[in-house]
């Protein structure tokens, strides 16, 4: 455990903690630091309902997006997971290479497709299924859209850890005792893959929340999510001090949530003896 | 699988080396837009001075201001910024005064250029592009010529959701206060409020806010009316020539690209000699020609073909008249109210 | 595999794989831009070929995402199996979690700040240290997903029966965690290779340390070229023939 606790330790905590040091000073005329004067003004600043109301739309985009990619994501892990197993890490390697390409050319690929012009509007029209070009682009739905489909393959591969040595004979000895499909998932494999679900949604959520080339351009710029707030503070408006009054909130908040979750997590899937 | 780890190591190692090493040679180390300079610029510059030059990119005047706040310019030389940001990092110190006797080809300048609102003399700042923002359109699409900022911001209703504007804060935002008859630079609380209010019903017509691809939209139809820079409209015009600009009759802010020199450079002689190579003749005049941007270099545009300027008419105005126009400059203390002025503007549903 | 999974299994490739085609298809436009279609051409490619920032760059990013990927995945699989074993610490699992939760700007800046601070001098290898970071949590969540569910009565009967530790660890556990380790490998890879905003802040001054997405963004100011599209394809064309033979020659070791 020492060296994992030791780097983080010595490359995110203690230069984090200058960053967020930073809180309870001004930001200096033209964007550096006024040390002069330590203040909770910043604090004060941050309490406007205007920033409440960024965090509370990006999680509630963010949650869309989680679930959305868990209803995909673990369909597909499970479907992985009863594949053969020489053909496994195959099939989990094919679901992550579109992610090696670069964001914003997939991103720019996705503009391409939803475009009024683009081929899925021209797809539909032709077959006669709409007679305008859908909105699907420059607003939320693309936003989530492209949440959704950058960050469904992170749920791949946590559901899949987990289910990966699941042992077979608990789902067997279920049908076996009479009970249907379903009720076999939803009591027995569910609660099992607990972790692995709990670990995709994590990923899921906080990567959206924090995502701001997606609302930039699949939202048009339309959107403001809490990632495009921060970059703003931190490289528009330099105000490296309230930039860091909202991300310790931001942080906070997350902390507040992930802890939820991970009880949830541990009720939900007991202990395997 | 060790025997794999062990290679790996090496060139790890030897990577770190190369690192290393580089930094030994006389070099000068520039941070600039993609394609902004020649390909073929190190070759030249080499060739005329000796020295190695190395490019660096960043996408965005931010974020290469972030970078250098948090390092202190650590490895650069030479950045180019735009002028409000020249002007900050001169007031954080964080620059080297240009020194004109080691910049001869500054005489290439118009004298207008060495007038600038932000550093009058030159003395932290080089220009290298300028030009105005203003309204880009489909002379073919939109049923009257547009004339005032007004055009964009309550857009007829033919072109309703056809329109962009540019999304980076103080542009956003000199379409208001231009439209207002206000200052590009204002940051009270009570304009601040109306430019909010009337941006914000502006949204709701637009169909995006865009900085790079507003021109391809032009071409392709999604947008009619677009906000943008003269040089980017260029690139429009280039591929549809129905497509013009024009300087609405509120004005327009002017827009000046320019060249520092960092406190943090190693090699500031390397760097005065760069900008004084940027500032020839030829160097001005591939500015003009492939990036189709006005370049403040008197002797570069006195070079360029001159079948450029019936093919892009915003390229011929005087230098007498951009100087009419107010440069955008930094708001020091006014940033905290203006930050959240567009914030709430992003935000507005 | 019952139909209905497998049609799911197919539906999502499809979807995952869909911009990824058009990009493909664009990447051989004759036209510059992705508005109008001009012809199939391979001249971008060409164009490609001959950029040697291009190239660079992304020798650069393959090279960061190894190391990063390799470092983390030891350091993180490490802490899962620590942290599984010992007495559960609220404090540690805040520790594990907060570079998932940290803004990456706030990452950014706080490690270049540090870096200036203490005068470290940046280059690819900061980058690498800078990525470990975040991979260590993806990492250690990855594998402690199914360390949950792990049976450790293996592991006592194994010891029971004589074997020391490393060779438990080796025959035992090892083998039977390995797939979870390499879909966190996979995860840490994939998040290195296309990371800007970490990379561009503490990468060195200079070419030599641009990343592919540093290159990339710069490049996107002229609109996504089908020069760009013929990037983002071989990147994943590379990446497939590596996996490719990596497979291969996986079967051959086992054999």
């Amino acid at each position: 455990m020492a060296p994992g606790v030791l780097w983080l330790l010595g490359l995110m905590v203690v230069p984090c903690l200058l960053i967020f040091l930073l809180a309870f000073f001004e930001r200096g005329t033209y964007g550096g630091i006024d040390w002069n004067a330590p203040t909770l003004e910043n604090l004060k600043r941050a309490a406007d309902p205007l920033y409440l109301t960024i965090f509370w739309d990006s999680a509630r985009i963010a949650l869309l997006a989680t679930i959305l990619a868990l209803l995909i994501g673990y369909p597909a892990a499970y479907a992985i997971s009863k594949a053969q197993e020489k053909h496994q890490t195959a099939l989990l390697f094919l679901a992550m290479l579109p992610f090696w390409t670069n964001y914003l050319i997939r991103t720019y690929a996705w503009i391409v497709l939803l475009n009024p012009a683009g081929l899925i509007n021209t797809q539909l029209m032709y077959l006669g299924l709409v007679k305008e070009p859908l909105p699907l682009l420059y607003n939320e739905f693309a936003v989530v859209l492209g949440l959704v489909y950058n960050y469904t393959p992170f749920v791949i591969l946590a559901v899949f850890s987990s289910l990966q040595r699941m042992d077979p004979s608990l789902p067997e000895a279920s049908r076996d005792l009479g009970a249907g499909a379903w009720t076999t998932f939803y009591r027995i494999t569910l609660p099992l893959t607990a972790a692995g679900v709990a670990a995709g949604a994590a990923f899921v959520f906080v990567l959206s929340i924090g995502n701001f080339i997606t609302p930039d351009l699949l939202g048009g710029g339309k959107l403001q999510m809490v990632g495009n707030l921060i970059y703003d503070q931190f490289l528009t408006a330099r105000d490296w001090p309230f930039g860091a009054t909202l991300s310790g909130l931001l942080i906070a908040i997350m902390m507040i949530l992930l802890f939820a979750q991970a009880v949830a997590a541990n009720r939900a899937g007991g202990r395997h003896a | 699988m060790f025997k794999s780890i062990r290679t790996m190591t090496a060139a790890f190692a030897f990577g770190l080396l190369a690192t290393v090493s580089t930094a030994l040679a006389d070099k000068v180390v520039v941070s600039n837009w993609d394609g902004y300079m020649p390909k073929d610029m190190a070759e030249k510059f080499k060739a005329a001075t000796g020295l190695d030059l190395e490019v660096a990119v960043h996408a965005t005047n931010e974020e290469i201001m972030g970078k250098v706040t948090a390092s202190g310019g650590e490895g650069f030389d030479v950045l180019f910024v735009s002028s409000p940001f020249a002007e900050a990092l001169n007031k954080l110190q964080l620059l080297t005064p240009i020194d004109p006797a080691k910049i001869p080809n500054l005489k290439n300048l118009y004298p207008e250029a060495t007038q600038l609102q932000h550093d009058p003399g030159n003395t932290f700042s080089v220009p290298y592009a300028w030009g105005t923002t203003g309204l880009c359109y489909r002379s073919d699409v939109v049923k009257t010529e547009p004339t005032s900022w007004n055009d964009l911001l309550t857009p007829a209703d033919d072109i309703k959701g056809k329109t962009t504007m540019l999304a980076t804060d103080r542009w956003l935002m000199a379409a208001g206060f231009l439209a207002g008859g206000m200052s590009v630079n204002t940051a009270d609380q009570a304009s601040l409020d109306k430019v909010r209010d009337q941006l914000i019903a502006t949204k709701k017509t637009l169909l995006a806010y865009d900085d790079t691809t507003f021109y391809s939209k032009l071409v392709s139809g999604e947008a009619a009316l677009v906000h943008a820079w003269d040089g980017w409209c260029n690139y429009g015009i280039a591929e549809n020539d129905k497509i013009k600009y024009v300087v609405p009759k509120e004005g327009s802010d002017l827009w000046v690209d320019t060249m520092v020199i960092t406190k943090a450079a190693k090699n500031p002689d390397g760097a005065a000699k760069f900008i004084d190579f940027v500032l020839s003749a030829d160097n001005g005049k591939w500015v003009v020609e492939n990036i189709m941007y006005k370049t403040p270099n008197k002797a570069g545009m006195d070079a360029i073909d001159k079948s450029m300027l019936e093919k892009y008419p915003n390229m011929a105005i005087a230098p007498a008249d951009l100087l009419k126009y107010e440069q955008l400059r930094d708001l020091g203390d006014g940033m905290k109210a203006f930050s959240k002025t567009v914030s709430e503007i992003m935000a507005a549903k | 595999m019952p139909n209905a999974l497998r049609v799911h299994l197919a539906g999502t490739f499809a979807f995952l794989y869909l911009p990824i085609v058009v990009l493909m298809v664009l990447s051989l436009n004759k036209a510059g831009l992705p508005t109008a279609w001009g012809g199939i051409s391979f001249e971008w490619y060409g164009k490609l070929f001959a950029n040697d920032k291009v190239l660079s760059a992304a020798r650069n990013s393959f090279v960061v995402a190894l190391f990063a990927t390799l470092i983390s995945t030891v350091i993180g699989t490490m802490l899962a199996f620590g942290v599984v074993r010992a007495r559960p610490s609220a404090t540690r699992d805040a520790l594990l979690f907060a570079p998932m939760i940290i803004p990456d700007i706030v990452l950014a800046i706080a490690l270049l700040s540090f870096f200036t601070l203490i005068k470290f001098k940046l280059g690819l290898h900061s980058i690498v240290l800078a990525h470990v970071v975040f991979n260590i949590a993806f990492v250690c969540a990855v594998v402690r997903a199914r360390l949950q569910s792990f049976d450790w009565s293996l592991v006592e009967v194994s010891r029971d029966l004589g074997a020391s530790a490393p060779t438990t660890f080796l025959r035992i556990t090892f083998p039977l965690v390995l797939p979870s380790i390499i879909a966190a490998a996979l995860l840490a890879f994939t998040l290195s290779i296309d990371e800007f905003i970490i990379a561009y802040f503490t990468a060195g001054a200079g070419q030599s340390s641009t990343t592919l997405p540093m290159q990339i963004y710069a490049m996107i100011r002229f609109g996504v070229t089908p020069e760009i599209n013929a990037v983002a394809t071989i990147v994943m064309g590379v990446s497939f023939v590596l996996v490719f033979l990596s497979q291969r020659l996986n079967r051959e070791a086992e054999a």
